[in-house]
């Protein structure tokens, strides 16, 4: 949901662009055989660049093009418009929740938009999403990777195929059934890791804990069930497109399998694996009812990660919408617009962290 | 140090097709071998079996032995990544790293031993690449992309990663067929350098390389698709490309056939 303006900017120009080798076979005027001869070898730039600045062009552009580049063009330019639509409202209803607000929307930590006057802030709602998508990314992407390296390199054959369409049908379950099963089957039986983790590692602040529940911990780790199947589906896409050539490469200079990973197989997927994790770190972020159901929705910031407390931004949002008035929905809108922006800065960096070495990216090669 | 390569009974397999059928021969040390043949025949697999990575594709199996300086390659306990280190390989597209830098991708091989001391790997990667012949055109972007590289370079690269790690025999799989003909003789020029420290294997499709660079030929051929190849000759190159005893030989390397 992050990237959707920035998406929809990129199709409308492929779109665009597309318009001149790809037959109109829905164009307005229906008629392949004429879209297909002309559309062929159509210069590209004529495609994108605005209809009068095409001077010559009027005797090679088909009518069909014309129209299949409009229909395109106003398709994307109607999305965009869509989207700065959306945004102008939510933008208003929360500005409009923020001037009742009596406290600091981003420090407070307490959460009541009905009352007179209204005093709410999302740090505590903050600090949870963060803190549970953390312990979810930390769990689910190195245990997919593993999922994903073990299919594409360790697993014989005849059982990696059958691994990867599982691995591919597992990811197309909507995650919130994942989150049920963590929820109803996996939860009750967390109490003893937890209070293992507060036994030996208490003297690590985070595991210290007076009592173990329904904690940050145990919702990071049905976070983590929930993100684990698409993390790894995408992984194992990423690592069997690592060319042969650089796989034999390695082995040829005597690499070891695990050594052939390091050298050949993980620096080429690493882009990959990024997006990867960040699409799942969205689904942590954004998730609510699984969330919503483990968390015992206390507005406090708590660093005791296994005690029972804490909420999240999106686990908010499921509770407290149904008995909102206006302030409050504006207050639940102002939030969503806060977690909007965390997991563009997030995506942002691992855009960065993706680019810093584009030159080395394979891409080339 | 000079090894010998002798190969008894060599047959291999991808799964249940046989690729290449009993195949006989010995590869003297310090000197050029080329294989040579028609698509198909099996040049590249023997090839592939010189430094077992022939196994790495799945279902392919050997049988026979391959003794280099008397130890089979294919012995109980031979550990096939300590064979990799002694046999090194030159691929048919040049494959450096795209992820590593024209340095690191010379010393990924060290790295595999365990060296990890500066002085030493910038020591070898400068000896590597004036082996080479490629130090003076990247001695001042060592840490540039090694794919950045043209073709040539990027095949030269390869050859440096290889013999960075110090291998005996170097195996080098049609070396020249992605590359341009200036690039082809700069790879040959190199061939002719390096036989003075290894023992080497080329695969080529192109003769006259064979005639130029080699100085013993294996002559590859099989009946018809799906059969098994063969070794149909093997001695001095001068010999095979003059006078060669096998018709069949003759009847390819003077293009009638293949």
């Amino acid at each position: 949901m992050t990237t959707e303006p920035d998406s929809s900017a990129q199709s409308a120009e492929q779109r665009g662009a597309a318009s001149a080798t790809v037959p109109p076979t829905d164009g307005p005027d229906g008629d392949p055989t004429r879209g297909s001869t002309t559309g062929g070898p159509a210069p590209e730039p004529a495609a994108l660049a605005p209809p009068p600045a095409a001077p010559a062009g009027k005797a090679t552009i088909g009518k069909a093009d014309v129209a299949f580049k409009n229909l395109t063009r106003a398709a994307g330019l109607g999305l965009l418009a869509l989207i700065v639509a959306i945004a102008l409202f939510l933008v208003l209803r929360a500005t409009h929740a923020l001037g009742q607000n009596d406290g600091n929307f981003l420090t407070t930590q307490e959460w009541f938009p009905n009352q007179d006057p209204p005093k709410f802030g999302v740090a505590a709602l903050l600090f949870g999403t963060i803190v549970t998508a953390a312990i979810a990314m930390v769990i689910a992407v190195p245990v997919a990777v593993g999922i994903a390296l073990f299919i594409t390199v360790y697993a014989p054959r005849r059982l990696a195929s059958p691994l990867g369409y599982i691995v591919d049908l597992l990811a197309a379950v909507p995650s919130v059934v994942y989150g049920l099963w963590g929820l109803l089957v996996l939860a009750p039986h967390m109490k003893g890791i937890q209070l293992w983790l507060s036994d030996y590692f208490g003297w690590i602040p985070l595991f210290r804990a007076d009592s173990v529940g329904r904690s940050f911990f145990v919702a990071g780790v049905v976070l983590a069930i929930m993100i684990l199947p698409i993390v790894a589906a995408l992984s194992r896409e990423v690592f069997l497109q690592v060319p042969t050539a650089h796989r034999e490469a390695a082995l040829a200079l005597g690499a070891t399998r695990w050594e052939m990973i390091r050298t050949a197989v993980l620096p080429y997927g690493k882009p990959g694996v990024i997006s990867a994790s960040m699409l799942g770190l969205g689904r942590a972020m954004g998730e609510t009812i699984a969330v919503a159901l483990v968390l015992p929705a206390s507005f406090k910031i708590s660093w005791n990660w296994l005690e029972p407390a804490g909420n999240t931004i999106a686990a908010n949002v499921a509770n407290g919408w149904g008995e909102a008035n206006d302030i409050g929905r504006g207050a639940l809108i102002a939030s969503g617009l806060v977690l909007f922006i965390v997991t563009m800065i997030v995506n942002i960096i691992a855009r960065a962290i993706v680019a810093r070495r584009r030159d080395f990216s394979g891409s080339s090669a | 140090m000079a090894t010998r390569i002798e190969v008894t009974g060599l047959t291999a397999y991808y799964g249940k097709f046989k690729a290449v059928s009993d195949v006989n021969l010995t590869i003297e040390p310090k000197n050029v071998t080329a294989f040579i043949g028609p698509s198909g025949c099996g040049k590249s697999t023997v090839l592939r079996t010189l430094n077992r990575m022939h196994e790495v594709l799945p279902g392919a199996r050997v049988e026979g032995r391959v003794l280099l300086d008397g130890e089979d390659l294919y012995g109980a306990g031979m550990d096939p990544v300590n064979v990799r280190r002694t046999v090194g390989m030159v691929f048919q597209r040049p494959n450096p790293f795209p992820t590593m830098s024209i340095y690191e991708n010379v010393i990924a091989g060290l790295k595999l031993n365990g060296i990890r001391k500066k002085a030493l790997l910038d020591e070898r990667v400068e000896e590597s690449l004036r082996g080479a012949n490629l130090w003076d055109e990247v001695k001042d972007r060592l840490n540039r992309p090694g794919a950045g590289l043209s073709g040539g370079q990027q095949q030269r690269l390869c050859i440096a990663r290889a013999i960075a790690v110090e291998p005996q025999v170097l195996l080098m799989d049609e070396p020249c067929s992605a590359l341009d003909p200036i690039s082809t003789l700069a790879i040959e020029d190199l061939i002719n350098k390096l036989k003075s420290s290894f023992t080497i294997v080329i695969v080529t499709h192109n003769m006259q390389q064979a005639s130029r660079v080699s100085d013993a030929t294996a002559f590859f051929s099989l009946e018809k698709t799906g059969d098994p190849g063969r070794l149909v000759e093997f001695d001095k190159t001068s010999k095979i490309f003059t006078n060669p005893s096998e018709k069949r030989t003759e009847d390819y390397v003077s293009g009638r056939f293949g």
